[in-house]
């Protein structure tokens, strides 16, 4: 008999399994379970959006684009992003259509990483950082970043984790999981520190869109003397409803681009051509839903602050994403206990901010990508949880 | 805050002036002071609830009815449609463009009550020049909610 053990790459088969997964493979089969846990919009796509990709179908379009992705595609988020952020890539050499913006992500840290490089990780962060990292061959180093800084990343946090193998800084802001967002002023302190520097920063922006309080969101690479050292990373999946097309993109210097193209011309050849062509239409016309959405979005956001702070706990207003990070310290639970408690009395899956770092220790994550009135139920549900378990 | 707080209310009419507030970022008093305003000036007109009818054992049918008049002045269709709105059959009537002017939609108990509000009624008009009936067979949506449906989270199981 094989053993796979012995044959299996020990760099991957190590890398431990997600956090996130197991409580909805519970919740999956649990009636009457209401669901606060998944990252992805409850919205369908805009039907301008599934027009095009379904017309590009009558059309024949069914063959392979260029490896970059169709250059009215391109051509188009050059246009967005610099209409948006400020930003400027030609599109002929700076723009890379991937798979999701979790391609853009891989191929942009095996771009960078050589083995032993360091990666820094602001933590509570999405999920794939580090084992992308880990399986180009660095080294990742998490920074915990805190609620009594409104989860920014700070210049001192920053410095503390600096060594002279700091090959890349990841930026994952608006923040999944804690809803953080960094300002103009923010993104001044850290370009302060990496000027001087070869840190390359992977901008992961794929919330960019759904920021609320009025406040937009600011590119780190419009920041001053920061284009020439980020790798500004964007897609389709929140900000137009796109989770299921796969498509994002990356968008950098054009010698970090020739690298990265090179790997994802042999690991992927081309992002699929239906969501190429309905990508298209999302930037050109849709400005109009993605406002809509992000209006809903703010609606919830605000439902669900006010709901977990009237619990009498402490939750920071998170301004980005479509998730808030309360605060459960209080109730004396391991973010773990507390979500599995929770889930076993009163049927509501949230995921344990364990999932996102070890610092999401004392929290949870509850996504308001769900109507509201599962919110409302969930609310109330979590409501008489709290009151329950505080009098212990 | 007016359109905001028009669409939430156009949503869910039950919701609470202080629900309403937590949604908008402000206080239940500016809330409950704007639905004032709003009732005062005629712009919320009534809060109703949405039925599907046709789960519920009570015969009605429904027709639209699209109607023709003779070309009018001035505020000619307003006078028309002053005379055919008096009536309780007439649940909605606008003025429309194309080929038909008026476009009602009647209910009834019986098909006959609907023919016979036609041809004694709207037909019977000097304005009315023609009329044709579509009777409501089935209503899959209606104030943008979906009545055929359940709707259920397409969402698979995905780590993120």
């Amino acid at each position: 008999m094989i053993n796979y053990d012995n044959i299996l790459s020990k760099s991957a088969s190590g890398i431990p399994p997600s956090g996130i997964r197991k409580f909805f493979d519970i919740v999956s089969e649990m009636k009457d379970a209401i669901s606060l846990g998944v990252g992805e919009p409850d919205f369908i796509t805009p039907w301008p959006i599934r027009e095009a990709g379904i017309a590009s179908l009558e059309n024949g379009k069914t063959h392979y684009t260029s490896n970059a992705g169709m250059m009215e595609l391109r051509e188009e988020i050059s246009r967005y992003v610099n209409r948006k952020y400020n930003l400027n890539y030609n599109p002929q050499s700076e723009i890379i259509v991937t798979v999701g913006g979790s391609e853009a992500i891989d191929i942009t840290l095996r771009a960078l990483i050589n083995p032993g490089d360091e990666v820094l990780i602001p933590e509570p962060s999405f999920v794939c950082y580090k084992p992308c990292t880990t399986l180009a061959g660095g080294i990742p180093v998490p920074i915990v970043t805190e609620e009594k800084d409104n989860f920014r990343l700070t210049k001192e946090k920053l410095l503390e984790k600096i060594t002279d193998k700091t090959k890349v800084l990841i930026l994952p802001f608006p923040n999944n999981p804690t809803g953080a967002i960094m300002e103009k002023e923010d993104l001044e302190e850290i370009a302060s520190v990496l000027r001087d520097t070869n840190i390359i920063v992977l901008s992961d922006e794929i919330y960019s869109e759904l920021t609320y309080n009025k406040k937009k969101h600011v590119s780190f690479a419009s920041i001053d003397g920061m284009w020439e050292r980020t790798v500004t990373i964007n897609g389709f999946s929140k900000a137009f409803a796109m989770t299921g097309w796969r498509l994002g993109y990356a968008a950098a210097p054009e010698p970090l681009c020739k690298v990265m193209y090179k790997i994802h011309q042999y690991a992927i050849m081309c992002a699929p051509t239906t969501s190429q062509m309905a990508a298209v239409q999302a930037l050109r016309n849709c400005d109009k839903d993605v406002e809509n959405m992000c209006r809903e979005y703010d609606q919830r956001r605000r439902i669900l602050v006010d709901g977990f702070r009237k619990m009498g706990l402490s939750c920071f207003e998170p301004e980005g994403a479509f998730y808030v990070f309360p605060n459960i310290s209080s109730l004396g639970y391991s973010s773990e206990e507390f979500a599995q408690k929770l889930l076993e009395e009163e049927k509501v899956a949230v995921v344990p901010g364990t999932a996102f770092g070890e610092c999401g220790e004392g929290f949870v994550r509850c996504s308001y990508a769900y109507s509201i009135e599962s919110i409302r139920e969930a609310l109330k549900r979590i409501a008489k949880f709290v009151e329950r378990h505080k009098k212990r | 805050m007016n359109k905001d707080l028009l669409s939430i209310l156009e949503k869910n009419s039950r919701i609470t002036p202080s629900e309403i507030a937590v949604m908008l970022g402000t206080t239940e008093e500016a809330v409950k002071e704007e639905i004032k305003e709003l009732e005062d000036n005629k712009i919320i007109l009534g809060y109703r609830t949405l039925i599907n009818w046709e789960h519920v054992d009570k015969d009605t049918i429904k027709a639209f009815i699209e109607l023709k008049i003779t070309p009018q002045a001035a505020k000619g269709f307003d006078r028309v449609a002053e005379k055919i709105y008096k009536y309780p059959q007439v649940k909605s009537l606008t003025l429309m463009s194309g080929a038909y002017d008026l476009l009602l939609e009647v209910e009834g108990e019986t098909l006959r009550d609907v023919a016979m509000f036609v041809s004694e009624k709207l037909s019977q008009m000097d304005s009315v020049t023609a009329t044709t009936t579509h009777f409501v067979l089935k209503t899959y949506k209606k104030e943008n909610v979906i009545f055929a449906n359940p709707e259920v989270d397409p969402r698979e199981v995905i780590t993120l």
